[in-house]
């Protein structure tokens, strides 16, 4: 199939490219400004594409630091939508609470699945591994959850932070894997086989040259997947449910979150709420956009250490 | 060198073959690496199991039929359930996202890749990268409370008073959430990976073709036509697919932004419900037999989902490896 | 006056390939190779580039099998063992045979701990300020770095990286050492440097090294290998023997035109 395709746009390409050398003769003028005129259109796609980020950007700002007081960054949730006050703290601790549990169970089995992909890529399990762990980056968030659902949930262990730190880490290990696959593949082969050369054994050139050599670029792979999950709010719905307090118990109790209740206080009617939620976006932004920025800043460093 | 052979314990070559901390060490890796493979297996296998009642009541109506009216049994399968209306919502609202993110994302990888000098094209490539940083509930609470209200519901009843009259499915009346504001908001949101995988492509186009096409007397917009454009085809495809993929699968914003409504789509104005939405919305509330239904939908949506992401890898693979960096993840 | 290779025997004899072929999948890249190493000498290995004589050196210590295409056939004959039987552990031998690579590549680690690793991981449980101490001291490195062994190793020149991975090597304590173009990425002076080097480690160790240098070869081996790539691309052993004989009275034509500078 693939040969096919390539033929036939050879054949293409060529037709234009005796039809561009016959328009030699025409007017280049108007040729030109033909030429300037699409690029001017490519230009102002750019200007679309950026558009909402800007929109997003300056309102999320505005609206949400003309609501954001030391009140809401202090205090927990207000039950009440209607009403003024209160704060997103209980779903702050239930973000980080549950990305931290995420991250313990996802970071090292995302980092030993590209480990594998690239130090075993003569195992014939890997092509296996690298088209499934990026189709698993397409699951749907929501069926993640579903899942976490089926197994935990309903089984008898009820919402909880381990259930939705579980779904979490189910969304981060295909990041994880497939960004780290990219940094173990930059330790140049010359390290291993000064490694190896001293009579070290594989599992020491692994774990003591290569994974040390990629290390900042691990530590990027895994908060840019960190960033990812600590924005989720589909999975959470079907896992952690949602709590107005801080919740400390790993198992037994729904647990809150960032997303959750940006989602619920949005959806009403009331502008007290409104106003949080978009406190809440703020903050969530900021968390996210923070984490973000610190695994690219590690990123650029190992990329020049390498 | 005899005190040397003390601290290193070294008898004559020892006759062990292969080291058994190198036999265990693969085999944990590849049981990590194996994971993938299980999780997903998993994830098929545990839903359906849960849902089978409710595929086994309501047979193939489950997705052919769009009557969806649960009942409230503990132990049995009282209700109807017809996900028609929502699979449609889903087709829908992805639908009109990749009308509107693929051609921009092309405009904007062409840019990126054979206009805008490095120096330029960097910071608005990472600039786009950046709305996929952007949390799908931000999203939506932008969209509803500032994005749709404000800007999009004017555009959408200009356009239903106009073209209303003669195309079909763009007429009135507008409700302020509907099917093409979540659809134009699902556009954003899968912008960032389509213009990742399309720009990718589109920078391994061959430098001496472009120069060939130079030499012949090309202008930059007919090189384009000519070289640029045909060899990113394909890749411009797995790109639609894997946007697809995306956009089948969003919930919150989606949620959030089309209507919530179970009836069937008579124009693109009217409010509406996706697979994702129903079961993000729903699913706090459900009873145990609803759960089932909804466990159904999202098996529904998972092997849909499935199905477009591995035809969108198959299609990028072809086109000449995988895709690097975070956007496209 | 050094005794001819034909004359080693079990007391002067490191290690020996005996009618050994390397393929890569289903290309020969070197046949027939049987030839003898002296202990506590230094070997040189020279030829025309492709004459496949880096494979022939990463063929003692078993650096070919990371390849996985590669296959030895024949036998490489260490302390009366063949290293290539399939009970042998290859991580055992290259403990014994170290090797120093073309491009100077130290770990992205402390200089200090360049030098440690490999110790570490081969069970060294002695002083190890002292072992890193002594080692570098025989790559002669130990005056420069003294003062800043928690420096990375990325820190010094291509000269020093490359003799502090001599000192990586010999801190292992190795009883052969293979040497693949070592200078190769250096200039002149560093080059040097490593020469003078290289004949103190004699003393300690046998030192087999690819050169593409005629002159190094002929400065700093006691015997030459001359390899060649047959019609068939295959590399093969042209001459062997005690490096005056080679530079002088070479025995076959290739040999004399290749020293002379006719090819290659």
């Amino acid at each position: 199939m693939s040969i096919t395709t390539t033929s036939t746009e050879t054949n293409s390409s060529q037709k234009r490219f005796t039809l561009g050398a016959s328009k030699m003769s025409g007017n280049y003028a108007a040729r030109k400004r033909k030429s300037q005129i699409m690029e001017g259109i490519l230009f102002l796609a750019i200007l679309l594409a950026l558009t909402p980020l800007a929109l997003i950007l300056f309102e999320v700002i505005r609206r949400g630091a003309s609501a954001m007081n030391i009140e809401f960054l202090t205090s927990v949730q207000n039950i009440s939508l209607i009403r003024e006050g209160g704060g997103y703290l209980n779903g702050l601790v239930g973000t980080l609470y549950m990305v931290a549990i995420a991250s313990i169970i996802a970071v090292p089995l995302g980092v030993a699945t590209a480990t594998y992909v690239v130090e075993y890529s003569d195992s014939k399990l890997v092509p296996f591994i690298q088209f499934f762990t990026d189709v698993m980056t397409g699951v749907p968030s929501i069926f993640v959850g579903l899942f976490i659902y089926t197994i935990l949930v309903q089984g008898g262990g009820g919402f909880s932070t381990l259930a939705g730190g579980l779904a979490l880490s189910l969304l981060m290990i295909p990041i994880i894997a497939r960004a780290s696959e990219e940094v173990i593949r930059l330790v140049p082969d010359d390290l291993r086989n000064a490694a190896y050369g001293l009579g070290a054994r594989r599992w020491q050139v692994v774990m003591q040259i290569v994974l040390p050599t990629a290390g900042s670029g691990l530590i990027t792979a895994s908060m840019l997947a960190v960033a990812r999950a600590a924005g989720e709010t589909a999975p959470l719905l079907l896992t952690a449910l949602g709590a107005f307090k801080i919740v400390p118990e790993l198992l037994g109790s729904p647990q809150a979150a960032l997303p959750l209740i940006i989602f619920n206080e949005a959806r009403g009617p009331f502008e007290p709420a409104h106003a949080r939620a978009w406190a809440g976006a703020l903050e969530l932004m900021l968390l996210v956009l923070l984490l973000t920025l610190i695994a690219r800043a590690i990123g650029r460093k190992t990329e020049a250490a390498i | 060198m005899s005190s040397d052979a003390n601290v290193f314990q070294r008898p004559a070559i020892s006759r062990r073959g292969k080291s058994s901390e190198d036999v265990w060490f693969q085999r944990a890796l590849a049981l990590a690496g194996a994971s993938v493979l299980i999780i997903l297996a998993a994830m098929l296998i545990s839903t359906t199991i849960n849902a089978w009642p409710v595929f086994a009541h309501s047979g193939w109506s489950f997705i052919t039929s769009a009557g969806w009216d649960p009942g409230i049994s503990r132990t049995e399968i009282t209700g109807s359930y017809g996900a028609l209306s929502f699979i449609l919502g889903t087709l829908i609202t992805s639908g009109i996202a990749l009308l509107i993110a693929v051609p921009l994302a092309v405009g904007c990888s062409l840019y990126l890749t054979n206009i805008a000098r490095p120096t330029i094209g960097r910071p608005l490539a990472y600039a786009i990268d950046l709305l996929a940083a952007v949390p799908s509930v931000v999203y939506g609470l932008w969209g509803l409370l500032f994005f749709i209200p404000i800007f999009i519901r004017p555009v959408l009843k200009l356009i239903a008073d106009t073209l209303g009259e003669v195309v079909p499915f763009l007429d009135g009346p507008v409700v302020t959430y509907n099917y093409a504001t979540a659809g134009i908001v699902l556009a954003i949101m899968v912008l960032p990976i389509i213009t990742a995988v399309t720009r990718e492509v589109m920078s391994k186009t061959p430098i001496a073709e472009i120069q060939g096409a130079y030499a012949l007397g090309s202008t930059r917009w007919e090189m384009i036509r000519a070289i640029v454009l045909p060899r990113a085809r394909p890749g411009v495809i797995g790109a639609t697919m894997l946007g697809l993929g995306r956009a089948l699968g969003e919930t919150v914003a989606v949620a959030m932004l089309i209507g919530g409504s179970e009836q069937m789509p008579t124009t693109l104005f009217q409010g509406g419900q996706s697979m994702a939405g129903v079961i993000a919305i729903t699913f706090q509330e459900a009873s145990p037999e609803n759960i089932k239904a909804l466990l159904g939908v999202g098996v529904v949506l998972f092997v849909i989902t499935v199905i477009v992401n591995m035809v969108a890898r198959l299609v990028i693979w072809a086109t000449g490896g995988r895709i690097a960096g975070d956007a496209a993840v | 006056m050094m005794p001819n290779p034909n004359s080693f025997n079990n007391g002067n004899l490191a290690v020996e390939a005996r009618n050994m072929h390397v393929y890569y999948g289903n290309f020969r890249a070197v046949k027939d190779i049987s030839l003898k190493v002296k202990r506590n000498a230094i070997t040189a290995f020279i030829g025309p580039s492709g004459c496949g004589k880096s494979t022939v050196l990463r063929s003692f210590n078993r650096m070919n099998d990371l390849v996985t295409t590669a296959r030895v056939e024949g036998e490489i004959l260490y302390h009366g063992n063949n290293i290539y039987d399939n009970d042998v552990d290859p991580v055992e031998i290259r403990r014994r045979i170290g090797m120093v690579f073309q491009k100077p590549n130290p770990f992205p680690k402390s200089i200090y701990e360049n030098v440690a690793w490999g110790a570490r991981i081969n069970g060294y449980k002695g002083d190890m300020d002292e072992l890193v101490e002594s080692s570098l001291r025989q790559a002669a490195l130990w005056d420069e770095v003294k003062d800043k062994l928690n420096e990375s190793g990325y820190s010094l020149s291509g000269g020093q990286q490359q003799r502090l991975c001599i000192a990586r090597t010999v801190a292992v304590k190795p009883d052969i050492i293979l040497m693949d173009e070592p200078t190769s990425a250096l200039d002149p002076v560093a080059t040097l440097r490593i020469e003078e080097l290289i004949q103190d480690l004699k003393e300690k160790y046998t030192i087999i090294i690819v050169t593409h240098n005629m002159q190094q070869a002929a400065r700093a081996s006691d015997y030459t290998a001359f390899f060649n790539m047959d019609r068939d691309r295959a590399g093969y052993l042209v001459e062997y023997d005690r490096t005056p004989d080679i530079f002088t009275t070479p025995q076959n034509e290739l040999t004399e035109q290749y020293i002379t500078g006719r090819f290659g």
